[in-house]
Parts: C-alpha cells; sequence; structure tokens
C-alpha cells in the first residue's frame, strides 16, 4: 500500500468520507495528504459547503409560502380524484 | 371526496412547496400531490391519531422516492457512469499523475444576506446544469441524508455506482459554483 495518495485518489477519499465511516488506513493517508496539500483541504471545504447551501435551498423552498400549487394544477388533481371515483 | 376538497385546499400547497424542495421540477412536484391524493383517497386508512398534513406528508415521502428513482432509472446506469463521462469526467479535473488540472478555490458561504441569495441561486442553476440522474442521486444523500444502504437498495445499484454517481455530481456542482460565483 502506497503512503503518498495523489490529489485524484484523495479527492475520491474525502468524497467518500461524506457517505461512510473511512477505513483507519484511508484516513491516516488523507490526514497526511491534507497535511501538505491544500488544494485538496479546500476541495474538502468545498464539499460541505456545498451540503449546507444545498440543505438551506431545500429549506427556504419548502418554507417560502409565496410558492403554491397553481389553480390549473389544483383543478388537475381535483379531476383525476374525480374520474378516479366514478 | 368533500374531505379531499379540504385537504388540497388546507395541505396542498405545503405537499407542492415539500415535493418542490426534494424534485426540483414543478411539474413532478405537482404529479407527486396528485399521486398522494389519489392514495389518499383509496386507502382510506386515515385514523385521525396523526394530524392529516402529517398522515399525507408520509405517503408523500413514498411517492417522492418512486419519482427519484423513475429519474434516476430512466437511463441505464451503465451509460450514466460510461458514456455520461463527456460532460463530467474525471480527465477534466485530473492530469495523468492525478494532480489539480485547476486546483480548488476557496469557496465560502458570503455574510451580506443578499450575496447569500445570489450564491444560492447560481448554486440552484448549477444543479439544473447537472445530468438528471446525478441530481437525483445527490439530492437524496445530501440533501434528505438518506444513507448509502437505502440508497442502493431503492435504486438498485450497487455501493460502488454509488459513490462513483456522488462523486462526479459533487465534482460537479463545486466546479461549476467556481466558475459562476464570484465573489465580492
Amino acid at each position: 500500500m502506497k503512503i503518498m495518495l495523489t490529489c485524484k485518489q484523495a479527492s475520491q477519499i474525502i468524497s467518500q468520507s461524506l457517505d461512510n465511516p473511512l477505513l483507519w488506513s484511508d484516513r491516516m493517508r488523507l490526514k497526511f495528504h491534507l497535511f501538505i496539500c491544500d488544494a485538496c483541504s479546500r476541495f474538502g471545504h468545498q464539499l460541505h459547503l456545498l451540503a449546507n447551501a444545498v440543505k438551506r435551498i431545500k429549506n427556504e423552498t419548502e418554507n417560502d409560502s409565496t410558492i403554491q400549487l397553481s389553480l390549473e394544477a389544483k383543478a388537475k388533481i381535483l379531476n383525476a380524484i374525480a374520474s378516479k371515483n366514478h | 371526496m368533500k374531505k379531499t376538497h379540504e385537504w388540497l385546499n388546507d395541505h396542498g400547497d405545503y405537499l407542492y412547496r415539500f415535493a418542490l424542495a426534494r424534485l426540483r421540477d414543478s411539474h413532478a412536484a405537482e404529479d407527486a400531490v396528485q399521486e398522494t391524493m389519489l392514495a389518499a383517497v383509496k386507502s382510506n386508512s386515515f385514523d385521525g391519531k396523526s394530524s392529516a398534513r402529517t398522515w399525507l406528508t408520509g405517503i408523500l415521502k413514498h411517492k417522492i422516492i418512486d419519482l427519484q428513482r423513475k429519474q434516476i432509472r430512466e437511463q441505464p446506469l451503465s451509460d450514466l457512469i460510461d458514456l455520461d463521462a463527456s460532460d463530467t469526467s474525471m480527465d477534466d479535473f485530473f492530469d495523468k499523475s492525478g494532480h489539480w488540472l485547476d486546483k480548488p478555490q476557496t469557496l465560502d458561504m458570503p455574510e451580506n444576506a443578499l450575496e447569500q441569495k445570489q450564491f444560492l441561486t447560481i448554486l440552484s442553476d448549477c444543479m439544473d446544469k447537472l445530468p438528471a440522474k446525478l441530481a437525483a442521486i445527490f439530492m437524496m444523500r445530501d440533501v434528505h441524508e438518506t444513507d448509502n444502504e437505502n440508497i442502493c437498495k431503492e435504486l438498485g445499484i450497487t455501493a460502488t455506482n454509488a459513490w462513483v454517481m456522488l462523486y462526479r455530481a459533487r465534482m460537479g456542482l463545486r466546479k461549476c459554483l467556481e466558475m459562476n460565483w464570484i465573489a465580492g
């Protein structure tokens, strides 16, 4: 096993770390890589920012009371229900 | 029937926003609400123990997952992994020896509210540019916080496929943000 990761490998491990606990060996190799590589450290930061920002978009959409079902859509839904019931 | 009108009037907009926040497509979100209402009428299992809104949202969640699954399955996964390479190929990001071609830049959430809004708008546009299947799996994981095991189970894909898709989605999004967001 190589101790030194390339940036490509490091970026893959960083992405995986958001989804699953890393193997001890990957964790150590990543730690070492990030210690010497600012670019990959910034990449890790970007991925966290991304996850937080998309969650915010989701929450804002969910709570934006100006977003409503159009009258057409409501009528369409009621029609669909009516036709299923006859 | 009267109940259904009431449900749609009282909770329709809420359900629509809930679906839109996850599916990011107004037609898909309308479909999800319609499917939910049809299922609600059919099942007739509302017991009054929880609120109607909670009950309807529970049904909606399943409909959303069905639609996401469809979004992702529309294209054979093999195509997705191999051929989608055109727009999200990792070769665009690294040279042969695995070094960054363009080093990632510092990206931070702006402090001022107006700039935050612009930042989130750009991110939304970037999500829309992502291949639909990548966007869907990214939403499931990073927004829904579905764990990987359940993503694989729900989509019928391997863990390797899931992480390749997530990696590509995140790579594409961060690059798109870098290119389109000019920090003030």
